[in-house]
């Protein structure tokens, strides 16, 4: 029996350890919004956070998740009250397909707990571990900086000026 | 002795305290050269403005000059030594805040003698040690390519040097001590690509200013150990002389195959600070490249490698037994790319038992790649590896460590990881 606190509610899995904390959110857990992509930690479909940083599910074991908190897209917002991210997302229509989404906006929720005013380069360095096939990039960065400015920040363009 | 001789000891002492500090000041002493108006970018001849390119590339400038907003040569990436930081300078052509108001002469003495235009002598963290020996004509188009660049207005933070090492006259006693330069005379014995790597690698390239030990003052260790491997920005540069770990040749074309792609399949990918370097060496003049490949084959030609290919461990139950919580870890999240017939091993990417830091005689490299990953060092086709120091604690990095080095290590045992790993994490950031 493994424990693991999930969007702050406890939760015994009676899993294998070494069973990737992807399969246990989906499988045991019933929480669909963190996808299974490559399974290599190449795309970022299944990222979720981890004591507030974001992590790719399916190369952890669950046993090594440990005292760690995860957060799934659904402990930020439902469909009837959606999170801050996920508001700023629907307003951008940030989604093409939306399997990347789940993915990205917890790479973004990941951002914005570190900082509410990352420069632009931050932005683009802590969404690049994310893939998305439908070319929605530009879409998604939007939504990252309306977001940061929903928090009361914003994304910064810090590149100095050409004279 | 009697109250006047001391009177007089005490004179003494302070004339010849005086007189020391007066003998150092003129040592010291450097005047400014005068302010120029930035030239006209127009009136560079565009054949020297690319041979400048390719010396810049080679020389991997834009690492230590690019600046925090991503500014290429605008400055700002901090070297972080045991006696402070010290942050890239803004080369771009900007009169205000970088080196627009440079003369030729004024770039010249800050490279041939780590002399700032304004007369301040510059920290060894620039490598002017090593571009003491650029030639006249390179020294030129490098001048014509950073003239040429868009001017960007932006000045690096200040350097945080541990008092009294701010005071910048004192560097001329550290260039008393270690600032020998000596031309590089070319060996008739050896070939021409031989001379023309030796000429890159130890000038414009600086590759000891990373794979040389150093001394208590930072200066790098001459002779017969200048390649014996050294430490850069929390990274391990193994060394690249008889010494080095590699358990496969260095030969020519391999090393020239890395040095272009960023990938030996023979050894590892280019990874930490060596990554840019490749980026860089892929895109300046492939016989430039070809050349450098040459040198630091022949520098390697006494390895263990180049004489015996090893065959290649797997103690693979020893190391589950030893290391089960590793094991554990490695199956879960390491295994589905490095195992063999994994997705990223059919792919053509080295083994794991090939891989350069396993055989190292510490763990620094190993633990870092695990902890940040590899990002795609010269194109976005890869190689590339997710970093896991978000998704590991320290143990848990550890454990994997210490069942990869069981299961294919060569080296030394590695002691303390979970501190290695701690300390990586700081140095690395």
């Amino acid at each position: 029996m493994i424990d693991v606190s999930v969007n702050g509610t406890a939760a015994r899995v009676d899993v294998d350890p070494a069973t990737p904390l992807l399969y246990v959110l989906r499988d045991d857990l019933g929480l669909h919004a963190a996808k299974f992509g490559c399974g290599l930690g190449q795309c970022g479909a299944c990222t979720v956070l981890l004591d507030d940083r974001p992590v790719f599910s399916c190369l952890i074991p669950v046993g090594a998740v440990g005292t760690r908190k995860v957060t799934t897209v659904e402990g930020l917002g439902t469909a009837a009250k959606p999170g801050d991210v996920q508001r700023a997302f629907l307003h951008e229509q940030a989604a093409q397909c939306g399997y990347c989404i789940p993915g990205m906006i917890a790479r973004a929720e990941g951002l914005l707990r570190k900082t509410v005013t990352p420069t632009e380069d931050e932005m683009r360095a802590a969404m690049a571990p994310s893939l998305c096939r439908c070319g929605t990039h530009m879409r998604i960065l939007r939504a990252v900086r309306r977001a940061a400015m929903m928090r009361g920040g914003g994304v910064v363009d810090a590149a100095e000026p050409v004279t | 002795m009697s109250r006047a001789g001391i009177t007089r000891n005490v004179r003494w002492a302070v004339i010849a305290l005086c007189l020391c500090a007066l003998v150092f000041g003129i040592l010291a002493y450097r005047p400014a050269i005068a302010v120029v108006t930035r030239p006209d970018p127009r009136l560079f001849d565009t054949a020297l403005v690319a041979r400048g390119a390719n010396l810049a590339r080679l020389g991997n400038c834009v690492s230590c000059h690019r600046s925090a907003g991503g500014r290429p040569y605008a400055g700002g990436y901090p070297v972080k030594t045991p006696f402070g930081t010290v942050y890239g300078s803004n080369i771009t052509p900007d009169p205000a805040t970088g080196i627009g108001g440079w003369s030729p002469a004024a770039f010249r003495r800050a490279m041939r003698e780590g002399v700032g235009r304004d007369g301040g002598h510059l920290y060894p963290a620039f490598p002017y040690t090593h571009y003491t020996n650029v030639t006249e004509r390179d020294l030129g188009a490098l001048y014509a390519f950073l003239m040429t660049r868009p001017a960007v207005r932006a000045d690096p933070p200040a350097n945080t040097m541990i008092p009294p090492l701010g005071f910048r006259p004192l560097l001329a006693g550290w260039k008393l001590l270690f600032f020998r330069p000596h031309p590089i005379a070319a060996d008739p014995a050896q070939s021409a690509a031989w001379n023309r790597g030796r000429y890159i690698g130890e000038t414009l390239a600086h590759c000891t200013a990373c794979h040389s030990p150093r001394g208590l003052l930072q200066q790098e260790k001459r002779g017969a150990r200048s390649y014996d491997g050294g430490w850069s920005g929390g990274w391990y540069a193994p060394p690249i002389d008889t010494h080095s770990p590699a358990v496969r040749a260095w030969t020519v074309d391999r090393l020239d195959t890395y040095f272009r792609t960023g990938l030996s399949t023979a050894h590892a990918a280019a990874a930490g600070p060596m990554g840019p370097v490749t980026y860089n060496l892929a895109r300046a003049e492939p016989s430039d490249v070809r050349a450098l490949a040459t040198y630091y084959a022949w520098q390697m030609r006494g390895a263990p490698a180049a004489r015996f290919e090893p065959p290649l461990p797997d103690r693979r139950a020893l190391a589950s037994q030893r290391h089960p919580d590793g094991a554990r870890l490695y199956d879960a999240a390491c295994a589905v790319c490095h195992e063999p017939g994994a997705a990223m091993m059919v792919a053509g990417r080295p083994a794991l038992p090939l891989g350069t830091p396993l055989h190292e005689d510490n763990p620094r490299d190993t633990v870092q790649i695990i902890l940040k990953g590899l990002r795609a060092p010269v194109s976005a086709r890869g190689p590339y590896m997710p970093a896991f120091a978000d998704a590991l604690d320290d143990r848990q990095v550890a454990a994997i460590v210490a069942y990869l080095q069981a299961r294919h290590g060569t080296g030394p045992a590695w002691l303390d990881l979970e501190k290695d790993v701690a300390k990586a994490r700081k140095e690395g950031e």
